[in-house]
């Protein structure tokens, strides 16, 4: 294990590589590991148009490069650069391109190239600071359009005329200015409306695999969510998409075409094949566009990302090149805090009246829910969906398995004076009845169905209606909040009274019916 | 402490050279202390020297640090990251570097921005003191001086800064003081004058010092009834609470602050939700003390360190919290410390440990995580102070294992170093069994010390009951194995019996509903009387089974029903029906008996 070896950081590793690169070269090594490269800061005159533009630093241009390492470049001489600070690289004096500094030691600063680094050479280029970070334009107009993964508008309809223009990093939201979301989103679907309730202002994921049809039930939501209530305030939907495959992308832009709610949409494509520097920025370009219409045009704003999973291995892309220690399967140390600076911006503030919902959708690697991406999330999260590979080969859609799936925060926002007044009872009761047909399954598995007791037969009828009528549901099905509640009640009729343990004596004389024996035998 | 205050006047210059991320290099000046806090930058972002080599020094910055250039100058302030101790600390909430987030929110709006310099405490505010010494006195560290009431449950005691001593000169009248105004003069003696104010500072990574440390023999009472009966934690000892997410892990933090007895709880958010300290911040000051009556924000501290706010002051977010808490202990109160959740705080140290290339060891932590996590938990304890008053701390510390799986490195290496565990299990959360405490794994140390507290204070047979429950609850593990291969049906009674009772331990005693006014909080009288009821109708119901009545008489009587919802309804303080629920139990296996007697003496 040759750990120091592995972890030399690509600066301080440079010297054999360069050495190679420049031999026979005009380039000629000065002192020790440090490198004399056609670096000449180009001073331009005073007053001309670059010079207007920006603070001090633009007058400089950089020729030249150090080091090229996939999307990174390695850049000497360099002064006034600030870290995390834009930059623009122009290769063989035509294409344009945009860069990030990621690190900066001394006068050496390494730089992320959002397009890719195909043609670049080490003196092709020429590099201009741009004095500030990553920004991108909003306004009004923005709702309909669709962008490319760094907010560049790929639906020929121009540039977006900015009101303002905003670092897509953000800032964290002081705890102390949030309001303690309590209201929710309906999104027709029984699965979530009735057992794991999104409420406003949550961060809600849903935990998919390879082959689960999560890309349905995202236009699903993106087509029916609808606040609770008759509200005059707006409501728009952010949808990221990072990573996905052609077909996919053009899915969800016809989807959203054909069911007429692409104008309250606005959409960010970052495809499989796009540069992963670029998967990187995404999330966080839909992001500040979800909070300037959140918190400067009061719109309640449902944002949906997908697909977190290769977003995450973008960043450990990025990561491994830069030579930074991994840790768990060789992602990096800090994806909690990375994750945690995407998700933590959903919420809601004092004092506005917007809100930032965000249902984050990723792949579960192998299924396995402990693998460090949905593990971290689910830390982060406040709650989360879970589908289920054996219930989508059994034909359920959507594929919701109930028992791991939670939401944190339906419990402010259901019950009186929100949804029902027996929605806290109902969906408890749900959960549990629902665990005991668990039991019920696994003792059948050994001793057959038939030899189950009366009552675990009661519970095997249950557990199959529950998951046809209730969980299931047709993709263009749109359920009322009502409609769930009382297939969940017809449901439990299945079940004797005396089992329903978690609802109180009052809730069940008002609606608690047997199911009458006909049904029974579902 | 005081090596570094020396140098306070000759201020250290140097400039930034490199930046990754929170940590950054600095170069030109060779004269910085190692852990001393430094001022980072044109904007004066606050940073700390974590390590010296040869001319280059290494910061980490407790801000944001994108837009930093090189060549901006980072100034020393010669003293380490300490926090403010003073009156105003109650019932506020401060960010990992004792930031108040009310005025931080003042001075730049809903967003967090950053070099906003800021006192910890606000120095404006007159507090009505009440001075307790007079000229003449011979006062030592730790002594108390003054007396604020700093909220209507807290009597902030002012105390001499450790260290210090000397000779009261001179003393101001009772009446309002800000925190700066000088209320006491003592000389030293060295014959130095020195004036003392309300304040005080401490360094955060420095424990404060204490005469002894007195024995473990109190129980940190919560009021949940598989915490306190079954795995109790004492007054100055650590737990654990690990589990994955959606276990309800900050559930049971929030319940024992809310409903446990210590005089102060400090309430660490580290690294965790931003709605989840929202809604403490709203759920708190609404709820009442059940001993005083008063709000529960006047006796609770926040420290609110979320995810997304700068990893660095994560790191630091521990230590201030756990010091504030260590400085009311000195007062003679018992402090409870939670902490949520420390495994984000050792993901910090292992993200600043990457970012310094040291070589990592488990899953790329640094080694130094157990000598780190130790030193968090070595300062919990019930100790005399220095000034001759008892006061505790006692630390509650969430663990977030990795994929739920307790093998990780944090985990383990906690476990090393506290003396209760509460396990929380998936399988139970997702069977929605809360608190998801699993009673097989979990565990607690404090038992023997505790004993002779429970004894005297609940009942002489607290344990014996308990050892007995625990017992029930062994077997019925080992017979779910039979019975998921064979069926439930097929067990004798003898064994169906334990199943139901455990059935009746599980669902009516374990399980507890914080939603429900009266089963949020059950005092340990109750919780005595609820395990004592439930093991008596085990008793019961075996002379039945004995007596070779069958188990469908038991069943069919509807007394585990009644058992189950016990917590509901009988009220916290009735007492007396229990004994009423004892007579109708007696009546009944009498009344069964009886009846097969006859047909005993039939066949």
């Amino acid at each position: 294990m040759h750990f120091a070896m592995r972890f030399t950081k690509v600066i301080k590793g440079l010297a054999k590589r360069a050495d190679a690169l420049f031999e026979g070269t005009a380039y000629r090594r000065q002192g020790t590991g440090v490198y004399w490269v056609n670096l000449q800061p180009v001073r331009r005159p005073i007053g001309s148009e670059r010079w207007r533009k920006g603070r001090n630093s633009m007058q400089l241009e950089y020729l030249g490069l150090k080091q090229i390492s996939g999307p990174l470049v390695i850049l000497e001489g360099m002064k006034d650069a600030s870290f995390e600070e834009m930059v623009e690289i122009t290769v063989n004096n035509e294409e344009k391109r945009i860069g990030k500094i990621i690190e900066i030691e001394g006068d050496i600063a390494v730089i992320q190239v959002f397009e890719g680094t195909s043609d670049i050479s080490l003196t092709n280029t020429k590099v201009r600071p741009l004095g500030h970070s990553l920004q991108i334009p909003l306004s009004g107009e923005i709702l309909g359009r669709i962008f490319d993964g760094v907010g560049r508008p790929i639906d020929g309809l121009g540039e977006v005329f900015p009101d303002v223009k905003w670092d897509v990093n953000g800032t964290p939201i002081n705890p102390v200015s949030r309001e303690y979301p309590r209201n929710y989103i309906q999104t027709g679907i029984s699965a979530i409306d009735g057992l794991t309730t999104l409420i406003r202002g949550q961060k809600l994921p849903i935990f998919s695999g390879n082959g689960i049809p999560h890309d349905a039930l995202a236009v699903q939501i993106v087509r029916q969510a609808q606040l609770a209530r008759e509200e005059d305030a707006e409501f728009a939907i952010v949808f990221a998409a990072m990573g996905v495959k052609h077909d996919v992308a053009d899915y969800f832009r016809e989807s959203f075409q054909n069911s007429g709610v692409l104008e309250r949409v606005v959409m960010f494509l970052n495809l499989a094949n796009a540069p992963v520097v670029e998967r990187v920025v995404t999330p966080r370009c839909a992001l500040t566009v979800a909070e300037y219409l959140a918190f400067q045009r009061d719109m309640h704003v449902l944002v949906i990302l997908t697909d977190m999973t290769s977003y995450a291995e973008a960043l450990r892309e990025i990561s491994s090149l830069k030579g930074e220690i991994p840790s768990r399967k060789g992602f990096p140390g800090y994806l909690y805090s990375d994750l945690a600076s995407i998700y933590e911006r959903a919420g809601m503030l004092k004092n506005k009246k917007g809100s930032v919902t965000q249902i984050p959708i990723l792949t579960m690697p192998n299924d396995d829910i402990t693998h460090p991406i949905p593990d971290l999330t689910g830390y982060i999260t406040e709650g989360q969906v879970v589908l289920d590979r054996s219930l989508h080969q059994r034909g359920v859609y959507p594929p919701v398995i109930v028992l791991p799936s939670l939401s944190r925060l339906m419990k402010d926002g259901i019950g009186e004076g929100f949804t029902r007044e027996d929605h806290p009872a109902i969906a408890n009761q749900l959960f549990a009845s629902y665990a005991r047909v668990q039991e019920a399954r696994a003792l059948a598995s050994v001793i057959g169905e038939d030899e189950l007791s009366d009552i675990d037969q009661k519970y095997m009828a249950f557990g199959r209606a529950f998951e046809q009528e209730f969980v299931s549901q047709h993709k263009e099905e749109k359920r009322l909040m009502e409609e769930t509640l009382e297939t969940g009640w017809r449901l439990l009729g299945l079940l004797p009274r005396e089992e329903l343990d978690r609802v109180d004596a009052n809730m069940l004389d008002k609606y608690y019916r047997p199911y009458d024996n006909a049904r029974g035998e579902l | 402490m005081s090596k570094v205050g020396d140098r306070m006047d000759t201020e250290v210059k140097a400039t930034i050279f490199g930046i990754n991320g929170p940590v950054i290099k600095v170069k030109g000046n060779k004269d910085f202390h190692m852990m001393e806090m430094v001022l980072v930058g044109k904007e004066k972002l606050i940073g700390e020297v974590i390590a010296i080599e040869e001319d280059t020094t290494i910061i980490q910055v407790y801000e944001v640090t994108a837009g930093l250039s090189p060549g901006e100058p980072v100034i020393s302030t010669g003293k380490p990251l300490s926090v403010q101790l003073a009156p105003g600390i109650i019932g506020n909430i401060f960010d990992g570097i004792q930031r108040p987030l009310h005025y931080m929110e003042k001075k730049s709006g809903a967003f967090i921005s950053r070099g906003l310099e800021m006192e910890a405490l606000d120095s404006e505010k007159k507090w009505d003191t009440h001075i307790t010494v007079q000229v003449g006195d011979n006062v030592s560290g730790g002594d108390i001086i003054a007396e604020v009431q700093e909220t209507p449950l807290i009597l902030h005691k002012v105390m001499i800064p450790p260290g210090m001593s000397g000779e009261v000169i001179a003393v101001e009248q009772d009446g309002q003081y800000t925190l700066h105004d000088a209320i006491v003069k003592i000389r030293d003696k060295r014959h130095q004058e020195k004036a003392l104010t309300l304040v005080q500072e401490w360094p955060v990574r420095v424990p404060r010092p204490y005469r002894s440390r007195a024995g473990i023999r109190r129980p940190l009472v919560t009021g949940q009834r598989v915490i306190d009966t079954l795995f109790p934690i004492a007054k100055g000892g650590t737990a654990s609470i690990p589990g994955g997410f959606g276990t309800g892990k900050t559930m049971i933090q929030h319940q024992v602050a809310k409903w446990s007895d210590a005089d102060i709880i400090v309430y660490i958010g580290c690294g965790e939700r931003g709605n989840e300290i929202t809604e403490v911040l709203e759920d708190f000051p609404a709820l009442t003390d059940p001993k005083s009556g008063q709000s529960l924000m006047s006796r609770t501290v926040l420290i609110a360190n979320t995810s997304n706010m700068p990893v660095a002051a994560r790191e630091a977010s521990i230590y201030t919290g756990v010091t504030l808490a260590e400085y009311y202990r000195d007062m003679g109160y018992h402090v409870a410390v939670m902490a949520d959740s420390t495994s984000w705080w050792a993901e910090a140290l292992r993200e600043i440990s990457g970012r310094l290339e040291e070589m990592p060891a488990e899953e790329g932590f640094p080694a130094y995580l157990p000598s780190r996590l130790s030193q968090f938990y070595e300062r919990a304890g019930y100790v005399g102070n220095l000034n001759g008053t008892e006061g505790s701390v006692t630390i509650i510390g969430v663990v977030s294992p990795q994929g739920g799986n307790f093998s990780e490195p944090v985990t383990q290496n906690t476990k090393r170093f506290i003396r209760c565990f509460w396990a929380l299990d998936r399988q139970l959360a997702y069977a929605r069994h809360y608190p998801a405490i699993q009673w097989l794994t979990s565990y607690s140390e404090y038992i023997d010390d505790l004993t002779d507290w429970y004894e005297e204070k609940v009942d002489e047979r607290f344990f014996q009951l308990r050892t007995k429950m625990m017992r029930l609850l062994q077997e019925e593990s080992k017979l779910m194995e039979i019975v998921k291969l064979i069926g439930g049906d097929a067990l004798p009674d003898e064994q169906k019996l334990i199943l139901e009772i455990a059935k009746i331990i599980r669902l009516g005693f374990l399980q507890q509903n914080v939603f429900h006014d009266q089963d949020t909080y059950v005092p340990i009288r109750k919780q005595f009387k609820m395990m004592e009821t439930i093991l008596y109708v085990y008793d019961q119901a075996k002379t039945l089974i004995q007596a070779s009545i069958p188990m469908s008489e038991f069943r069919k009587s509807g007394i585990s029903e009644e058992l189950i919802k016990l917590k509901y309804t009988i009220d916290n303080e009735d007492m007396e029906k229990f004994s009423e629920i004892h007579q109708s139990i007696d009546a009944f296996c009498n009344a069964l008996h009886e009846s097969y007697k006859g047909v005993g003496k039939k066949s």
